[in-house]
C-alpha cells in the first residue's frame, strides 16, 4: 500500500506492507535517528512525534500513519541540538543509542508541561529505558536546559 | 593541567546524541542479504536429519548453511589475548546442540520476510537428550555436555570433560582450616548470583563484505576489533591477512561484546555467496542466545579474633558457565583475585571450586567479572562478622583492610601502589549520615528505614597480559592523528586518550584526529575490557605523545641548528632559551612531510603493558526503606565514595560511576533470570526482566577520593567496573539491618523478601 504523509514538514509518499511498523519504515527511508531496542514496546528508543505527541513508532502500523504528520530528530534539529549541548556538557549521552528517543520526549514534554517538578519529569520520561548512564545525568542535563530546580 | 581532571565533552556526542547514522546497522549497504538463524528448541540433543530443500527453493534464498556446510575447527568466542584460556568447544554449527536458543541453521535471503519464512520450511529431526539444568548437579551428571574429542585448551585450566567441569582452581595461602581452628569468631554464608543480562540498548550486529581486493571486512558493534579478526580467522580457516573488522559507534557493551556473538554468522555468509550480508539480534535473541554474567554459588568462611582482626578469608565457590567455556576459567579466578588481597591481616586464605557446564546460555563477561560476584559474597559476610563481633561494620573495615604500600598473602611481595579506601569509608560514613541513621529508623508502623554498606576492589588492566600500541603522528598541517585500537563503547575513552596526547603535546583536543578501531589501520589493541582502556591503552597513548614530543624537539632544534637541550616546546613553537630563534609547529610539519626537515614524517609510537593491575577502590553506602507488610525495598540514597586515581574527566567518570551503580542496583533488587523446566529462558524481554527505570533508583551521590597510582597514566586507575560491585552487598545488608532477614539469593525481589519476612515470622512464633 501505498501512503502519504508529512514527514518533518515535508509531502512524501512511500510504498508500505499492511503489516510493517512506522519505526521499519522510517529506517527503510533513510531515517536514522529512529532506533529500536526491544520487541516488546517498552525501552523508547523509537519515540517519535505523530501530530506533536510522542509516540512510538515501533507500535504504530505504518498504514495508520497515512495522512499525519510525523515528526523525528531530523525535523527538529535545531532544537534538538540546543538540548544535545546541555545533555553532551553533561557527559550524559554515553553511548548515545538511546538519545534520540530521549530528547524526542524531553521536547514533547517542553511542549505538554510548564515548569515541570523533578516527580514529573522522572514520570513523563519513564518509558526511556537508557542502561548507560544511571539516568542522574540526564535529569541534571533536563534541570539545566528547562531551567527548573 | 589543561586537559586532564577536565569535563572536556565527548568528542563524538553531539554526533551520537542527536541520531547521526554512526552505528554498524546505519552503514550497513542496502542490498546486504539478511541473516536470522534457526536455533535449537531443546536444551540437549543431537539433529538426527535436517531438511533445507523445501526452504532453499524459495525465490531470494541466498544460502542456508547446516552443520555439514561449516569448518570442522573448534574455536572460541571469548574475547581474551592469545593464547585464550576459554576452551576452543564450539563449531559455527554443530550436529549437537546445547541449550534452548543454540544455533541450528543459517539462512541468508534478499529480505527479512523471505528469511523467516524459510526457516519455518527447514525440518529438523531430534534426538533429545536430559538437560543438565541444574548447575549445582552438574558434576558428574550422567549427561555430558561435552564428549567431543576435538575440545582444545591452549593450556591447562582443571578442565575435566566427562565430568562437566571446565575449570578446577584452588589458591590456598596459610592453613585456613587450622587457623579456623584459633579464631574465635567464625561465620559462614552462602551466597548466589544470578546470570544478570547486559540489556544494552544496541543489540548484537554485524554486517560483512567483500573489499576491492577480495578480503572479507566485517563491520560490527563489538569491543573486541583483534580479538574478532583472529576468531574468524581460526573459525573459517581464512588467513587473519585477508579479514578486516571496524568498529562504529556501539550502543553499550557492559563486557556482552567481549564474546563475538554475531560476526561468524555474518562473515560465513559473505565467504559462501560472495555478498554484503548483515545480522542484526532482537531483543529477545539478545536476552537468550548471547551471553550473560556467570552465575555462581560461593560459600564464604571468616575466622577472627575477639578483637576484630579477620584471620581467615575462605572461599569456596561453584560457577555456572551454561552450554560453552567463554570466559569460565577467568571469570571464576577473578572472585578470588579481587577478594583475598582486601583483608590483609590475615593468616589464611583460600579461593577454590569448579566451573561447570549446564545446558543454559552460555555466560561471558559482564562488567565486574566474578569481582561483583566475589564481593557479593565476602562483604555479605563481613557484615554478618561485623554483628557477630558486635562491631561497627566500618570500623571492621577500617581495621582491616589493605593500605597502600602494605602487602597481602596473595601478593606475592608487590606493595600495594595507591588507595584512600580508610579515607573513602569515613567519607561515606558521614555523607549518609552513618552515625545518625545506622542501622535503622521506623517511619511508620510498617515502614522502616536503614542503612548497609560494602567495599570492594577492581583491576585495572590485565596484568603482564594487556598489551596496547598507539600511535601518534604530525600531520602535513600541524595537527595530530591519534590512532588506537581500544574501543569506546559509549564510555568517552576516545576522548579520554585525547586528553592525555593533548596534555602532553600541550596542544588541543580539538587538534587532535582520534581515529578508532579498525584492525587495518589501528596498532594493536586487546579492546576494551578488564578496566584497561584508560590504564593500559592511556599509559601508550602517554608513551607515544613523549616520543613524539621528543622528536619534535629534536627537528625543530636541528632546522634552528641547537641542540634539543638548548630549546623548549610549548605546543606551538619551538624557541630557543633567549627567545631569539623560533619556529612553529606547522612549519616543522611541513618540513618533515614535504621539504628539507628530512623527509620524514614525525609519528610517535609505544606499546604499554603493566605488571601490575592496580585496584581502584570503593565505598559504596545504602539507604533503604523496606515496607514490612510488602516486602517492597524502596532505596531511598546511595553513596559512593570513589578512588579511581587521577579522575581524568570527572563527568564521564561520574556518569560511568552512576551508570554502573545503577546496573548493580538492578543486580541486587531487579534483575531476575528464570528458566522454565524444559532449560528456556522466559526472562526474555524486557517486560519480564526488569531493568531499572529512573522511577527505581532513588538518590545517588558520586565523590571522588583520589589517589596518585605511580603506575598510571598521570595517577589514573580505572573506573568502569569496580562501580557495578558494591551495591548488591550494600543493599542486602541494609534490608537485613531494616528487617532481620538475610537475603543471599540475587536478586531479593519483594516477592522473595516478603516470603522470608513471613518463614522468620512462623519460626519466631513455633
Amino acid at each position: 500500500m501505498r501512503i502519504e504523509i508529512i514527514l518533518n514538514g515535508k509531502k512524501v509518499a512511500f510504498d508500505v506492507k499492511n503489516d510493517e511498523f512506522l519505526a521499519d519504515t522510517l529506517r527503510a527511508n533513510g531515517v536514522f535517528s529512529v532506533r529500536k531496542g526491544c520487541d516488546t514496546t517498552c525501552c523508547g528508543l523509537c519515540t517519535i512525534w505523530i501530530e506533536e505527541k510522542p509516540v512510538l513508532s515501533c507500535a504504530i502500523l505504518s498504514i495508520r500513519a497515512d495522512g499525519k504528520n510525523i515528526t523525528t530528530m531530523e525535523g527538529l534539529h535545531k532544537e534538538a541540538e540546543e538540548f544535545a549541548q546541555v545533555l553532551v556538557a553533561e557527559g550524559s549521552e554515553q553511548c548515545g543509542f538511546c538519545s534520540p528517543g530521549f530528547i524526542m520526549t524531553v521536547l514533547a514534554m517542553k511542549r505538554e508541561l510548564k515548569n515541570p517538578t523533578e516527580e514529573e519529569i522522572i514520570h513523563y520520561l519513564t518509558g526511556n529505558l537508557c542502561r548507560c548512564t544511571g539516568y542522574l545525568g540526564q535529569l541534571r542535563a533536563i534541570k539545566k536546559y528547562l531551567g527548573v530546580a | 593541567m589543561k586537559f586532564v581532571g577536565k569535563s572536556i565533552p565527548k568528542i563524538d556526542g553531539m554526533a551520537i546524541a542527536t541520531g547521526k547514522p554512526v552505528y554498524t546497522e546505519d552503514m550497513a549497504p542496502p542490498n546486504a542479504l539478511v541473516i536470522k538463524l534457526l536455533r535449537s528448541p531443546h536444551a540437549f540433543a543431537r539433529i538426527r536429519s535436517i531438511d533445507t530443500s523445501e526452504a532453499e527453493k524459495l525465490e531470494n534464498v541466498a544460502c542456508i548453511l547446516t552443520y555439514k556446510d561449516v569448518p570442522d575447527r573448534r574455536f572460541t568466542l571469548a574475547g581474551q589475548s592469545y593464547p585464550e584460556p576459554s576452551p576452543y568447544d564450539r563449531l559455527i554449527l554443530e550436529e549437537i546442540v546445547r541449550y534452548v536458543g543454540d544455533e541450528v541453521a543459517i539462512i541468508a535471503a534478499t529480505d527479512e520476510v523471505t528469511a523467516e519464512k524459510a526457516m519455518k520450511l527447514i525440518k529438523v529431526d531430534y534426538e533429545v537428550f536430559e538437560p543438565v539444568l541444574d548447575f549445582e548437579k552438574a558434576i558428574d551428571h550422567h549427561s555430558i555436555i561435552h564428549p567431543e574429542t576435538d575440545l582444545h585448551c591452549n593450556f591447562d585450566i582443571g578442565m575435566e570433560q566427562g565430568r562437566n567441569i571446565v575449570s578446577s582452581q584452588k589458591v590456598e595461602v596459610g592453613d585456613v582450616e587450622e587457623e579456623l581452628k584459633k579464631c574465635d569468631v567464625v561465620v559462614e554464608e552462602t551466597c548466589y548470583t544470578q546470570a544478570q543480562s547486559h540489556g544494552m540498548m544496541e543489540t548484537y550486529r554485524a554486517f560483512s563484505y567483500l573489499d576491492h581486493t577480495g578480503r572479507l571486512v566485517v563491520v560490527s558493534s563489538t569491543q573486541i576489533p583483534f580479538h574478532v579478526r583472529r576468531q574468524l580467522s581460526r573459525a573459517l580457516k581464512l588467513p587473519a591477512s585477508k579479514i578486516r573488522v571496524i568498529k562504529p559507534r556501539i550502543g553499550g557493551g557492559f563486557g556482552g561484546k567481549q564474546t563475538g556473538a554475531v560476526e561468524i554468522f555474518a562473515a560465513i555468509v559473505t565467504l559462501a555467496t560472495g555478498k554484503p550480508a548483515k545480522i542484526i539480534y532482537d531483543r529477545k535473541e539478545t536476552f537468550t542466545a548471547t551471553n550473560s554474567r556467570h552465575a555462581m554459588r560461593l560459600k564464604v568462611r571468616l575466622g577472627a579474633d575477639k578483637e576484630g582482626c579477620i584471620r581467615v578469608v575462605d572461599i569456596q565457590g561453584l560457577s555456572d558457565t551454561g552450554a560453552y567455556g567463554e570466559h569460565a576459567s577467568t571469570t571464576f579466578g577473578v572472585v578470588g583475585q579481587k577478594t583475598l588481597p582486601l583483608y590483609n591481616k590475615t593468616k589464611a586464605v583460600r579461593f577454590m571450586g569448579n566451573v561447570v557446564y549446564t545446558n543454559k546460555m552460555p555466560a561471558g563477561a559482564f562488567r565486574g567479572y566474578g569481582a561483583t560476584q566475589g564481593t557479593f559474597a565476602l562483604e555479605t559476610a563481613v557484615n554478618k562478622l561485623a554483628e557477630k563481633l558486635n562491631m561497627d561494620p566500618t570500623e571492621l573495615r577500617l581495621k582491616n583492610l589493605i593500605k597502600e604500600g602494605e602487602t597481602s598473602l596473595v601478593s606475592d611481595g608487590i606493595k600495594l601502589g595507591s588507595s584512600t579506601l580508610h579515607k573513602c569509608i569515613a567519607r561515606g560514613r558521614e555523607l549518609i549520615g552513618w552515625k545518625d541513621k545506622y542501622p535503622r529508623q521506623e517511619v511508620d508502623d510498617n515502614k522502616v528505614r536503614s542503612l548497609g554498606m560494602a567495599v570492594t576492589m577492581q583491576g585495572s588492566g590485565i596484568a603482564n597480559i594487556d598489551t596496547a600500541s598507539a600511535e601518534i603522528r604530525l600531520n602535513d598541517d600541524g595537527n595530530y592523528t591519534l590512532l588506537i585500537g581500544s574501543t569506546d563503547m559509549g564510555t568517552g575513552s576516545d576522548t579520554i586518550l585525547s586528553q592525555m596526547a593533548a596534555e602532553v603535546l600541550e596542544t588541543s583536543v580539538d587538534n587532535i584526529i582520534v581515529h578508532a578501531a579498525d584492525t587495518d589501520i589501528s596498532p594493536y589493541d586487546p579492546g576494551s575490557y578488564a578496566s584497561s582502556t584508560t590504564y593500559v591503552t592511556g599509559m601508550a597513548v602517554v608513551k607515544a605523545a613523549e616520543d613524539l614530543k621528543r622528536q619534535i624537539i629534536e627537528s625543530g632544534a636541528r632546522i634552528l641548528e641547537l641542540s634539543a637541550d638548548e630549546v623548549e616546546f610549548d605546543g606551538q613553537r619551538i624557541t630557543n632559551l633567549n627567545g631569539d630563534k623560533e619556529i612553529s609547529l606547522e612549519k616543522i610539519a611541513e618540513l618533515q612531510v614535504l621539504g628539507f626537515g628530512g623527509k620524514r614524517q614525525l609519528l610517535g609510537n609505544a606499546t604499554h603493558g603493566s605488571p601490575v593491575s592496580p585496584p581502584p577502590f570503593i565505598a559504596g553506602f545504602a539507604e533503604v526503606e523496606v515496607d514490612k507488610e510488602t516486602g517492597k525495598i524502596k532505596l531511598i540514597d546511595y553513596v559512593a565514595v570513589i578512588d579511581c586515581g587521577t579522575v581524568i574527566n570527572p563527568n564521564l567518570a561520574t556518569i560511568q560511576a552512576e551508570g554502573g551503580l545503577v546496573q548493580g542496583i538492578g543486580l541486587a533488587i531487579y534483575e531476575d533470570v528464570r528458566y522454565d523446566e524444559g532449560g528456556r529462558m522466559t526472562t526474555n524481554s524486557f517486560m519480564q526482566y526488569k531493568i531499572p527505570t529512573r522511577k527505581d533508583i532513588g538518590n545517588i551521590r558520586i565523590v571522588f577520593e583520589e589517589s596518585f597510582e605511580p603506575t598510571g597514566p598521570f595517577g589514573a586507575k580505572s573506573i568502569g567496573e569496580v562501580v557495578i560491585n558494591t551495591p548488591a552487598p550494600a543493599i542486602i545488608d541494609a534490608v537485613y539491618n531494616a528487617v532481620g532477614v538475610r537475603l543471599t539469593k540475587l536478586p531479593i525481589t519483594p516477592e522473595k523478601l516478603f516470603l522470608a519476612m513471613e518463614q522468620t515470622r512462623i519460626l519466631n512464633h513455633q
